[in-house]
Parts: C-alpha cells; structure tokens; sequence
C-alpha cells in the first residue's frame, strides 16, 4: 500500500538526524575525504625520513622541522612574515583613507564598492601578470622613463615587486571590511564630538577610530593570512631569490623532490594561519564580550 | 558631502583606485597594440587575438577549463545546496563543529590545499587528470556555495514550504515545486561563484594536473614563463571579460528577491 | 472537557484534544489542553501571545506533534498524533498568505487539487469557482501575480487556495492581522457566512477579542498554555470565570471583600467597611476572601445617596469624563476600592449633556446579579 517514496518519508520524520545528516552525507564525506584527510596524510608525511625517490620511507622523524633551524630556512620564513606584516600594515595606511572616503560617499557608494571588488574577482594569475607587464626591465613603466630620458630601473625579481604585487593583490580585503564598520557609525556620535567642542582630529581619533576597530581588525587578518601563504607573487613577481613559504613548498614537491620536507613546509603554513585565525576568534570573542 | 572631505584624503582614494585599475586597463590596451614588443603603443590591431584562435595549447587550454569548470560547478551546486539546506531548516548535533569545518578550506592556503591533495593521489595511485582536477576544484569551491545559498535560504519564508505541505505536498515534492523554485537565484549565483574560481584557479590546478591536461590558466602561466608577448594580453583580456560578466550575474541574482 | 471514544452518528465533535501537552526545551507551550470541537462550527482560540493558541492550531496541522505521552490530537475520530501534515484533511490559511511568489494566482489555488491529481478542466472549473466564491473576478485575478495584489486581495487568494479543497476543517491563524481596520470588519462578515454557506468547520486563531466576540459561534480564552474559558461569546463575556477572562474581554471594575451570609442572603463586606449584596453562587463560602468583576456597562451615576434602593451602591469623586463616541466613560474615584469606570450611554453631549464635573460627589450602583463572581484562576 505504501509506496517506497512514502516509507522512506515515514522512516525519516520521527529521525530529525538522520535527516539532516543524510542532506549533509555527500559534501561533508566529499571534504572529509579530500580536504581534511590529505592534511593529515601531509602532516604524517612531514614526521617521516625521506625516501630514494623524494617520497617517504616508514619511521619517524623530526627532522624536516629541525629543518627550519638553519639560516636559509629561517631567512625564508622570517622573510614571509616579515613581508606579510609589511604587506598588511601598507594597505591599512591605503586602505582606510578609502573606506573612509567611501563610507561617506552617499549616492556613490554602490559604485565606489563595486569598483574597489571587481579587481578582487578577477584572475589572480591575470592581475600578477598586469604588475609584471608594467615593472620588467622592458615593460611599460620602464619604456616610459626611457622616452623621458631617464635610465630604466630594474623592478622585476626585486623585494620592491614582490611588495607592490602583494598590496595589490590585497587590498580589496583590506578596504571592504574597513568600510562595513564605518557604514555602521552612527554619524551623531560624531555631531555630539563637535558640539563638545573636539576638532577634526580628535574626533577621528577619539570616535571614528576605536568604533572602527573590528574593521581594522577583520582587513587586517583577511589581508595577513593569505599574504602568508602566497605562491604566485614571489614566483612569478620575485623570481629564485625572493622566496616565501609557498615558494618553497612548491619547490619541494617539483625540483627538490623532498615531499616530506614539503610537507614540513606546508604544515608550518597552515599552521601560522590557524594560529592567526584563532587570534582574530579570539579577538572577536573579547570584542562581543565588552559589548554587553 | 564629499565637498567636506580633505582634499588630500580625496587625492589618496584617487591614487588608490588607479593602482587597483590602472595595470588591468593597460594591459587590456595593449592587447590591441600592433607591436610583439609590448611597451609602446603603435596601431590598433585584432591579430593577437585570431592568433589565439590558432594555438592548440590554448584551445585545449580553453576546452579543458570549460570541462572541468561544468562538471565541478554541478557537484559543488549539488552537494553545497544540500549542505545549506541541512544547515538552515533541521537541528542536530554536531552543528557547530560542521559549521566551522565548513569555513576551513576558505581559509586554508591553496599551496596546502594543492599539495596535499597531490600526496592524496599519489597514494592512493590515482593518475592526475581532468578528474583530480575536478575532484580538488569541488573541494574548494563547496564552501562558498553554502555560504550563499545558505544567505538565500535563510531570507526565505518558512511558510511558504508549511503551506505546500498541509496543501497535500510531501518533503519531496515540496522541495521540488516550492523551494528549488525560491531558491533558483541562489543555487545559480552559487554555481557561477563556482564556476569562476575554478576557471581562474591556477595554484591548487597545477599540482594536480598531470602533464596532459593543462586547463587554461596553465597554459597562460606557460607562456607568461616563457616569453612575454601580447597574446597573453589577449588571452587575459578575454579571461577578465569572462569572469566579469560571471560576476555581475552572480551579484545581480544573489540581491534578487 | 474529556474526550469520548468516537460514537458513529454524525454528530461527532469533528476535532478532539485530550490532555494535549507539548513542550519546547523546558517550555510547555501547550499544558494539558482537551476541547472539542463540533461539525460546522466557528471556533476561536483567543489569548495574548505566547498563551499557547498558535501551537495548539500547528498541532492540529501537524507542523507540531504533541509530547511522547502528551495526549492525543483526533481529527475526525482518528488518531493522527504522528501524521503528516499532508496525510491530514484539514487546510490552512496563514497570517501573512503564504502565497507561492513564483506561481500566478491560479497556480496557487490550483496547487492543492493538482497534488490530488484531478484531471486538468475539472481543475480550471474549479479554481474559477473558488475565486468566485472568495470574490475575485477570474478573469480580472486568474494570470496576476501575488506581488500584483493588495493585502486583501492575497488573504482572498489564500483562502481560495484552502476551500478550493472542501475541506471539512480550516484553520485560520490570524488572518486578518495586517488587514486594515474598515476591511479587516467586512472580512469577518464574509468568513462567518462563508463558514455558514460551506459548513466547514473554521477553528481561528486571534488576539483579537473583539474579532472572536463577533466571529464566533463558541471561543476558548487561552491564557499561559492552558484554556482559561470556554464557551460562547454571551458566556464568556456575560460570565467570565476567573479574573484573567474578565480583563483580557472588555473592561471590568473588580472588587474584594469577605463572603457573609446574613438572613439567608449573601453579602459582599467591604474591607472598609459597608457591604454589597451578592446572587447566590455555589463558590461563597462564609468568612473567604472574594473577587467579583462588575462591567463598566451594568453600572450607573447617581448624584450622592441617590442610588436606588435594592441596588449596591458605592459613594465617591468624579475623577474624569471621557468622551468615546457612542458611550461616556465616567471614572469615578472611590475611597479604598480604587477607580471605577461607568459606561454610560451617549444621548448627545450637545443637546442632553451629562450633568458630571471634575470633583463632584457622587455614588455608583449596580443591580446585585449584576456581576460575575469570579474563581482563583
């Protein structure tokens, strides 16, 4: 009497979990098996020697992260953070006079946000390419001081080009949150200062900015992470010398052929990353809890 | 009321959007520049994008990213719509921990995300190909096709699935002739997000292509690597042109109501 | 009220609630709640939110289900604790429409009797007389939109999409709420006679009292997750029970005293002294304290001892007047009882004005079996 469609419903409805996990059952398997569980076979790896042929042989090791003890290792990874840091303190000081500029733009708005997210949505890989055409030795800026009379300057392959290729690539992350939280000032916060008697100045610094925070906080961490775990630029921007994490990890699994060391490599990325995203949770724990 | 800001803060805003512009225009210029030696302008001419139409490499390029973007924009559209509906109308245990799995791949590096999907398969012995690509494509794409048909779903009127129901209609045909049709715009503008990051991907597609199947940015990188000429400015122009209009689509159906 | 075993006549109550509980966390939104309901009737379920009304009516659809041992919900007879929604004969019209925004206006109505599979024409034939019946032109109605409609015009659509389906129960869950207020009162005549053309029973949901008052062939007055009253409109306002009916159905004056018995009649012995005299009631008991509510409506104004004698009488200061139309609200301040309020009729405060200031002495009264002796609730 009952069809099967019918008994299947039937089963489900006193089973709210089964239901609700049954909608779930094939994304979560899909990233369990090919997300979560690669990290941890990669995390393994890096605790395991090295191989004949660039794999792994059975046992464990510490030595890929010991690794990192040694000068080059060490100037590689001071060098991401340093860079990262870098990267994200220039588009706070860009970045803000925008979302600032934006917030109180009025009838401009929308068009001001879509012009700041277009290049975010766009190729990475065509955007790198972009610098590239501008700063190489026989690129456009170059030819241009060359008409001029000037003698051309070498960009490309410098700590310079890497920087700017960075910036540019994100300071979109930078600006739209920044401007999320400033739409959301209350502008008679601002009026009151006045009437207080409190200039430009200080009403920015007393008012604008601490009320901005969460914005600051939030570019500031969507800029940082990726920033550390970027490939492109300092590949195709920076050349052999300038290299970051991701540099190396790539290296690793293609020339180097040390996959564990990769792995190594790779982990110590993701790490940094968690540890940045748990200091942003946190953050903003502390931020809701001094709210109440 | 941009006449009470500083004009240096106007100046700086200004500087700032042509840095962000600027390179992407002159590159899409110079795509027309009659001149294999980029940098100075000489005639306008439409060559360098016919000779496009001649390379094999970018014309198998091109029909491997449109492959892979169809096939892993249907899985992701499949799978994440579930996912979101799972989140937005039961309750059940284990939520929270779901929810913050959910937001890892976005985070994660796509250096991590490629490697160690490249170790995955070299383990389990999986030839790379157009499926691993796929394969690694859903797997960071999902996410983001939660996240906004998850937005969609939960602006949706309850009611409206209620009324379905005491209307005669079981879970099933409900979903199917009250919710997909509300849901549309959001599973679509989901789907073109997706279809957009798999068709720009480079990093985490580089690891987990085998030699014989390059999608198109692969191709560019190639070329970019090897000499620089104006037909990569031609092929970036058409490749920003594509995910533009994808975009602006996506955008225009996820404010729909 | 307790639930029969279903009897075979078709005078069976067509809905049943036995001791219907159910809980949300550690809420209990519904306690214990048992009714029936007839065949035919106009049933409302009147209380402030949260008073349970609008999850009792989801039971009744099935979008809830009581507790595990939270009685048993019976419709037509039948069990249907654990039925779907979809398995179960009754529709439903929602506080704001529910109208699919994707389908026209005929999709809609028609969505109900496709699920049923009926045959194309007999479906066109029969949302073109739901229209009718709702009063929209099908010609003028049938290809719009639901964006393309009034708040009014979509209850109408919505109610259409329900009776389009005979079904033998409607529930409404206040319908008429973002109806406003001319067309939300023409609206209630027409689901009355409507209720009485069909003879679908309608079980409505509303706070509004005034809306039950008018609707109803009999209302259960909800208060905090149980049936506070219930009974017809006349009952419950005429007779309310515990204090929370008499205030939550227009306006009451309440009093307290001690029951006394004196020469075998009973009587009401202020705190302060003097008494008022009471109906008999099987509740007095000599020397309790008791609660009586007396409406504004059954009182008077008498000038100061000129109350009639055989009536209560209550002397104090005119405190205000107040000019509402159709009646005159006389608020009268009363030493040691409060404020009360006398409704009298408004004969023209231009020609036959009434003879009451600010601070005159004056008294109240009231017929003794005018007032409703009222249980602890």
């Amino acid at each position: 009497m009952t069809s099967p469609r019918q008994r299947l419903l039937g089963w489900l409805h006193p089973r709210p979990q089964a239901r609700a996990w049954l909608l779930l059952g094939p994304g979560t398997i899909w990233l369990l098996v090919f997300f979560l569980v690669p990290i941890l076979i990669m995390l393994v790896y890096s605790l395991m020697p090295r191989g004949v042929y660039g794999g792994v042989d059975p046992g464990f090791t510490l030595e890929h992260y010991r690794r990192f003890f040694d000068p080059l290792y060490l100037d590689i990874l001071q060098r991401t953070l340093v860079w990262s840091v870098a990267c994200t303190v220039i588009c706070l000081v860009l970045g803000y006079p925008v979302a600032y500029v934006i917030a109180r733009a009025g009838r401009w708005k929308n068009f001001l946000l879509f012009l700041v997210v277009l290049p975010f949505w766009t190729s990475f890989l065509v955007r790198t390419f972009a610098m590239i055409f501008l700063l190489r030795d026989t690129g456009l800026i170059n030819s241009w001081l060359v008409q001029v009379g000037v003698n051309p300057i070498s960009m490309l392959y410098t700590p310079f080009a890497v920087m700017v290729g960075l910036v540019y690539g994100f300071l979109p992350f930078m600006i739209l949150p920044i401007y999320a939280s400033l739409e959301k000032l209350d502008l008679s916060l601002l009026e009151a200062a006045e009437v207080l008697g409190a200039k430009p100045a200080e009403r920015f610094r007393r008012v604008t900015l601490p009320l901005s925070m969460p914005g600051v906080v939030a570019g500031c961490l969507l800029v940082f992470i990726p920033a550390l775990g970027s490939f492109l630029t300092s590949d195709l921007l920076g050349g052999a010398k300038q290299m970051m994490i991701g540099n190396l990890v790539q290296n690793q699994f293609a020339a180097a052929r040390n996959w564990p060391f990769g792995s190594a490599a790779s982990f110590i990325v993701m790490a940094l990353v968690l540890a940045a995203v748990m200091l942003y949770l946190k953050v903003k724990d502390r931020e809701q809890e001094e709210a109440r | 009321m941009t006449g009470r800001l500083p004009r240096w803060l106007l100046g700086v805003t200004l500087a700032v959007y042509a840095f962000l512009h600027l390179p992407l225009l002159v590159l899409v210029a110079f795509s027309f520049n009659d001149s294999k030696f980029s940098a100075s302008w000489v005639g306008f001419t439409l060559d360098w994008y016919y000779r496009l139409l001649e390379r094999p490499d970018i014309m198998r390029g091109l029909k491997a990213s449109l492959i892979v973007g169809g096939v892993s924009t249907v899985i992701s559209a499949v799978l994440g719509t579930l996912v979101a509906l799972a989140l937005a109308r039961h309750r059940f245990r284990g939520r929270t921990a779901l929810e913050g799995f959910l937001y890892v791949p976005i985070v994660t590096p796509e250096i991590v995300v490629g490697i160690s999907l490249l170790i995955l398969f070299a383990l389990v012995k999986i030839p790379l190909g157009l499926t691993t690509i796929v394969i690694a494509h859903v797997a960071f794409c999902l996410s983001f096709v939660v996240i906004v048909v998850l937005a969609r779903l939960e602006g949706m009127d309850q009611n409206l699935e209620e009324a379905a129901m005491i209307l005669g209609a079981d879970e099933i045909t409900t979903f199917w002739k009250v919710t997909v049709p509300q849901l549309w715009p959001g599973i679509l503008a989901g789907a073109l997000l997706a279809f957009t990051m798999s068709f720009d991907d480079f990093v985490i597609t580089s690891f987990v292509s085998g030699s014989g199947s390059s999608t198109l940015p692969i191709v560019v990188y190639g070329m970019v690597r090897r000499n620089i000429e104006p037909s990569i400015n031609a092929i970036s122009t058409i490749i920003l042109l594509v995910t533009t209009a994808l975009i602006y689509l996506a955008d225009r159906l996820a404010r729909e109501k | 009220m307790v639930a029969s075993p279903p009897p075979p006549s078709p005078s069976a109550p067509v809905v049943q609630l036995a001791h219907v509980t159910k809980t949300f966390g550690d809420v209990k939104a519904v306690n214990d709640i048992s009714l029936d309901i007839q065949r035919g009737e106009f049933f409302s379920m009147l209380g402030p939110s949260g008073c349970g009304k609008t999850t009792t009516l989801r039971l009744l659809a099935g979008f809830e289900q009581p507790d595990e041992d939270g009685g048993e919900v019976r419709l037509m007879g039948e069990v249907v604790n654990r039925r779907r929604p979809y398995e179960r004969k009754v529709a439903m019209v929602f506080q704001n429409y529910a109208l699919f925004p994707h389908l026209s206006v005929e999709r809609n109505v028609a969505f109900g009797l496709e699920q049923r599979k009926l045959p194309k024409p007999k479906i066109a034939d029969q949302v073109r007389d739901a229209l009718q019946m709702v009063r929209l032109k099908p010609d003028v109605f049938a290809r719009r939109m639901p964006s393309q409609l009034s708040g009014g015009q979509r209850q109408r659509v919505a109610l259409a999409r329900a009776l389009v389906l005979e079904p033998a129960i409607l529930l409404l869950d206040e319908p008429l709420g973002a109806i406003d207020l001319k067309l939300r009162k023409e609206m209630q005549l027409e689901l009355k006679a409507l209720n009485k053309q069909l003879g679908t029973t309608f079980i409505y949901v509303t706070h509004d009292q005034e809306e039950a008052l008018t609707m109803s062939d009999r209302i259960a007055v909800m208060d905090n997750a149980r049936v506070a009253q219930l009974g017809t409109p006349a009952e419950i306002y005429e007779n309310p029970r515990t204090a929370f009916v008499a205030k939550f159905i227009g306006e009451s004056n309440f009093l307290e005293g001690r029951a006394r018995q004196s020469d075998g009649r009973w009587e009401l012995e202020w705190e302060y002294g003097g008494c008022a005299r009471l109906p008999a009631h099987p509740g007095l008991q000599e020397g309790r304290m008791v609660r009586i509510a007396v409406r504004p409506e059954w009182m008077d104004v008498w000038p100061s001892g000129e109350v009639p004698a055989g009536e209560n009488a209550l002397g104090g200061t005119i405190e205000d007047v107040i000019y509402l139309g159709e009646t005159m609200h006389v608020l009268v301040r009363v030493p040691h009882a409060g404020t009360v309020t006398v409704a009298v009729r408004n004969e023209g405060q231009l020609i036959k004005p009434l003879p009451w200031k600010r601070g005159d002495q004056a008294a109240v009264g009231w017929l003794p079996e005018d007032c409703q002796i009222l249980e602890e609730s």
